[in-house]
Parts: C-alpha cells; structure tokens; sequence
C-alpha cells in the first residue's frame, strides 16, 4: 500500500508540495505577524468580514452562471462576465434618466426595482442569444471550440457594449436610502452592504430552489447528467440549454445591480475581473456543484477582503490590499492543482460512482 | 393499421452502414422480439425509431402516424417510449425525481399518481426507495427503475433495449416475467436482446438481424426451433 504510494508521487508532486506547503507557511506565518502586532482592531476585521460577505454574495450569484452552464454544456461559458456587465450597464442609462427626474430620490423602491427588471432583462437576453447563436451551431464539436468561441463572444461583446455606450467610467445615480449603516447586533453595518447580502442571498435560495423543486429544475439536472436519456424521457434538450442560460443571465443581471450598488460605477470591461472572480468561485465549489458555487464565491469573497491584511500585513507589504487579485488567483492555480475537483467535489465524484 | 410499420430503413454512421433497407411491422399488442449479435445493429434500430439518429431513408410510422425525422422529445408524446441500453437512469437524482422526468411530458397531476401508484405496485422495492439518490441502487433496482421511468410515459409502444443485459440469472427472469404482465395489461413491446432464448419465449413474432440485415423473419416458436437460430443464437 505504502509502496504503491511511493512508486506514484512523481518529482513534480515533490515540487508542487513544495510550492504548495511554502505558501501555507506564508500564510501562517504573515497571519501570526499581522495579529501579533494588534494593528488592525476587532472592528476592522468586523468591516473586513462583512464587505467580503457582500462581494463574495455577488461572486456566488455570478459563479451559479458558470457552474449551470457547465453542468449542461461541459464548457465554461467565458462570456459570462459580459452577460454580467451588460444589464447594470443598460440599465445604468435608465437609472440615470429616473435620478434627473426625481423620481430615483421620491420612489426609491420602485426605482430599484424598475433598475433590477431592466438589468436582468438584458442580461437575460444576452445569454439566451449567446447561446442559441454562438453556442449551439457548435454542439457536438470537439471541447476546444465552444471554449475559444467564448472567448471570442466574450471581446465581441465588451466592444459591442463599448460602440452603444462608449468606454467612459460612468457613475450609478446613488439610492439615498441605501447610504449611511444600521446597527445590527451592536455592529454598524453599511445599509447598501445588508441590501447586497440580503437580496443575494434570497435570490440564491429562489434558484437552488428552482433547480431542486420544479419539473423544469430537475429536467435540467436530467440533461446535465445524459441528454440523450433525457430526450427519451420527452424532454426539449435544446429548451432546458436555454432555460440554464436564462436563468443563468437572469442571476448575473441581478448581481450587476448589486455590484452597481456596492461599487457605484459601471464600465464596459466590468465583466471581465468580476467573471474570472466567479469562474474561480466555481472552480473552488467543483465546477457543475451549485451550492458549491454559491459557498465558493462566498469563500473567495471572504478571502480576497480579509486575506490581504490578514496574511499579507503581517509580511511587511506596503498596502496590500492592492494584492487582493492576487490571492484570488493564486487559490485558483492552487485549487486546480491540489483539488481539481473543488472544495465540495468529493461528494460530488461519491454520487457519480 | 400497424402499430409501428417501418420501411426500408438506412441509418449510417459517417460512412458506416449500420442499418440496411430494414422492414419490420409491430402490430397492436404483440411482443415482437428483434435478436442478433453484438454489434448487427440492434440499439441502431431503436435509436433511429425514437429520432435519436435520423436514417438516410426509410419511413417509421406509428399507427399510420409518420415519426420519421421528428424530434426525440416528440416522439415520447407520440407514445413512443424506449429504455435505453445499460438503463441510463439519472445517477444523481432520487427515484422518485427519476419517476418525475418519466413524467415529464404529462402534466396532469392526477394520471400522474395513477401512473405512479402502477409502477410501484409493480416495482414495490422502487417505492421503498423512492428518496434514494438512484446511483446507489443495484442493478436490478436500476433496470426496474428504468423501466418504472419509461412507465411514466405512458406508452403504446415500449421499446425495450437489451433489458436483461449484466442482470443475475433470477432477475432475468422476473424482468422477462414483468415485459409478459406488462404486454397483457395491453402495452405493445418491441424487445431488442441478445439473450435469445428469453426473449423468443414472452415474444410472439421474431426479426433476426446480422450485420444490419434483417436475414430472418417469423413466429417465435419457428425461430426457436429454426436450425440457423439455435445454432447461432441458442448456443445449441
Ligand atoms: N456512435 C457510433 N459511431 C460509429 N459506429 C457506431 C456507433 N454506434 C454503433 N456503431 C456501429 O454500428 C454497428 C451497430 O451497432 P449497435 O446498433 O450498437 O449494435 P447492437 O446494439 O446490435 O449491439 C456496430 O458495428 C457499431 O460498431
Ligand atoms: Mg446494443
């Protein structure tokens, strides 16, 4: 047993582990260093804590897109933080007109939701069309293609969205009722964060229970599993793809706008690090795992806001909360070398033997 | 009017020629049973029936209804049902969520739960259990839920794809017991298999197929004492 072991770790292996074990002493290490020295107090890490939870809801929602799409196709829909970007930046320009007519300031909710239906709408249609036009002529090819293609659809789409609404940063009109914090729990919580977290978290728990409950959901599962004995059981293959991409779209209009909340600007290259964020998010959860998405963006959101100071601080690096990119993509080459099935893909891997 | 009247059929895969000008007929009713090798094209047959592969020429028509080149979800509302071969149940959802896409094309709550409470009288182990995630079941269990899905549907005619196939000797047996209970309670079966001597025995009729060639063609009983068959597929 032992023998068989060792006969199977290759030089690689050593050197990875090597890597691997080095930066997890990095990480003790910087952490003992960072608390040591009592610069950051209870009520940072509070800030810290909460600003990831709200960041890593926006993952999740975004990474249930990835993962969805995965679970049906096999590919990694790229063009995923365009379909991201495009509703908050649609619906930017509606939010903007409801701002000069006084109308965002006098009926606030009934603005927000105007905003969210318009966002979601759009990105909503993006997907379905990406789907049914880039996607699915190419059904059947080999693996390489669709993924190239996304990639493609993906710069298609920034440029698309760069010619309609030009490549200025442009500034969300703000919620006023959304500023200022709330004291919950004897802890000052900004308002727009407990929107964020609170919105995010209903709309996942309205879509894992769409996917587990409805005839519609558990069709999709089907398809994910085996299109062809899908087929056979009466199921529109082709209609639940779409439903996947619908829905799909439908959540990352949705965390759009809650990114637009928490951000206040729009830009049409927002997509890109906020996407490759929520692919990592999927990758960490096993990619094809939805609730594994969900807790795997809410990790990474968490990491990525009390990681800098919290392991980087304590190393001596000036400002490192510039690094936070860093980490998130670190974890991911970590991930995809230690555990290519994500943090939740051993159950995942037992239910499939 | 036939039940399923197929005719002339070609199905290729690339440049393979898979199924060659074959003509069967299923009346109302029957078991017919198709035999052959592995590999004459028999799951071909099936597959073209149900629109999962779309063969070069040839017509399909259930009860004078063309079927031909429709879409295989279509073709389940039709009443055409198959059960794939090795099962192909969905691993990961429960039994019961199997039993749902069974249904899937039926929205009507009430024949739902007739349909429902048919299967499990004739399968009580997948009431049992009907929370279990389906992956963990046996073999048996899997060909009775396979089975118990494509109920669900409601066919006229059930297309059975090597349903004994990796299953024990005594669950062979009962499988072959429940396609006769099922044919009685007045489903039309075409059963594909390789264990011949089986299926000529619940079958009435009989196809022979070779290398995609229908070469044989008669009642059960003369097939089964036809010198060519029991040489080659009753191993005698
Ligand atoms: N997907 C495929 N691509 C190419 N050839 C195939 C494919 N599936 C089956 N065949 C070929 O078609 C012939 C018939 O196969 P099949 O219908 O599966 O036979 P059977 O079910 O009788 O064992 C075989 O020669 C097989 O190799
Ligand atoms: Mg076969």
């Amino acid at each position: 047993m032992f023998q068989r072991w060792k006969e199977s770790i290759t030089p690689t292996d050593v050197v990875m582990w090597m890597i691997g074990g080095s930066l997890m002493l990095m990480v003790i290490w910087g952490s003992v260093a960072t608390l040591a020295a009592g610069k950051y107090t209870g009520r940072h890490w509070i800030d810290f804590l909460i600003f990831g939870l709200a960041q890593g809801s926006i993952y999740a929602l975004i990474a249930t897109g990835y993962t969805m799409v995965y679970g049906v196709l096999k590919m990694i829909n790229f063009a995923h933080g365009e379909v991201f970007m495009s509703g908050p930046f649609t619906a930017y320009f509606v939010a903007d007109a409801m701002y000069r007519t006084d109308f965002l300031d006098t009926h606030p909710f009934i603005a927000l939701a105007v905003v969210f239906i318009v966002a979601m709408a759009v990105s909503t249609m993006i997907a379905y069309f990406l789907e049914k036009i880039a996607y699915r002529p190419l059904r059947g090819a080999p693996r390489l293609i669709p993924l190239i293609t996304a990639i493609g659809a993906s710069f298609f789409l920034q440029y698309m969205f760069r010619g309609l609404y030009g490549s200025n940063f442009q500034a969300y009109p703000v919620f006023k009722i959304f500023e200022g914090s709330w004291m919950i729990f004897g802890i000052r919580i900004l308002k727009f964060q407990v929107v964020v977290i609170v919105a995010a978290i209903v709309l996942m728990v309205a879509l894992y229970s769409f996917i587990m409950l409805t005839r519609v959901g558990k069709a999709i599962r089907a398809v994910s599993e085996d299109k062809e004995a899908s087929s056979l059981m009466g199921i529109n293959v082709d209609a639940m793809v779409s439903t996947t991409f619908v829905i799909g779209g439908m959540a990352a209009g949705a965390a759009g706008v809650l990114y637009a909340l928490m951000f206040k600007q729009v830009h049409f290259f927002m997509g890109f690090i906020p996407g490759i964020k929520a692919f990592t998010a999927a990758v960490l959860g096993g990619i094809g795992n939805i609730p594994g998405a969900m807790l795997g963006g809410i990790f990474l959101g968490l990491i990525e806001s009390v990681g800098p100071s919290l392991f980087l601080d304590g190393l001596g690096i000036v400002a490192p909360y510039q690094l936070k990119d860093a980490i998130a993509f670190t974890m991911l080459v970590l991930v995809l070398i230690f555990r290519p099935t994500g943090i939740m893909g051993e159950r995942l891997a037992v239910k499939k033997a | 009017m036939a039940m399923l009247e197929i005719e002339h059929l070609n199905t290729y895969y690339g440049h393979i020629h898979a199924l060659r000008d074959v003509s069967i007929t299923v009346e109302k009713g029957e078991i017919v049973t198709m035999i052959g090798a592995n590999g004459a094209g028999k799951s071909t047959m099936l597959k073209t029936t149900s629109g999962l592969l779309r063969p070069r020429t040839g017509t399909i028509q259930l009860e004078g209804e063309e079927l031909t080149r429709l879409a295989p979800h279509t073709i389940v509302t039709k009443g055409v049902v198959q059960v794939p071969e090795g099962r192909r149940i969905f691993g990961q959802l429960t039994v019961m969520e199997n039993l749902d896409m069974g249904a899937f094309t039926c929205r009507d709550g009430g024949r739902i739960q007739k349909n429902l409470d048919r299967v499990f009288d004739l399968f009580p182990r997948l009431k049992e259990r009907s929370k279990q995630v389906a992956g963990t079941l046996s073999g048996g269990e899997q060909q009775m839920l396979a089975m118990g899905r494509a109920l669900m549907a409601e066919p006229r005619l059930l297309l059975l794809d090597e349903p004994s196939m990796g299953l024990a000797p005594v669950l062979v047996d009962s499988i072959f017991d429940t396609i006769s209970r099922l044919n009685n309670a007045g489903t039309t079966i075409l059963l594909v298999e390789q264990n011949a001597r089986m299926a000529l025995q619940v079958a009435s009729r009989g196809y022979v197929l070779q290398t995609g060639q229908i070469v044989l063609s008669d009642s059960a009983e003369n097939l089964a004492s036809n010198e060519m068959v029991r040489r080659a597929y009753l191993g005698e």
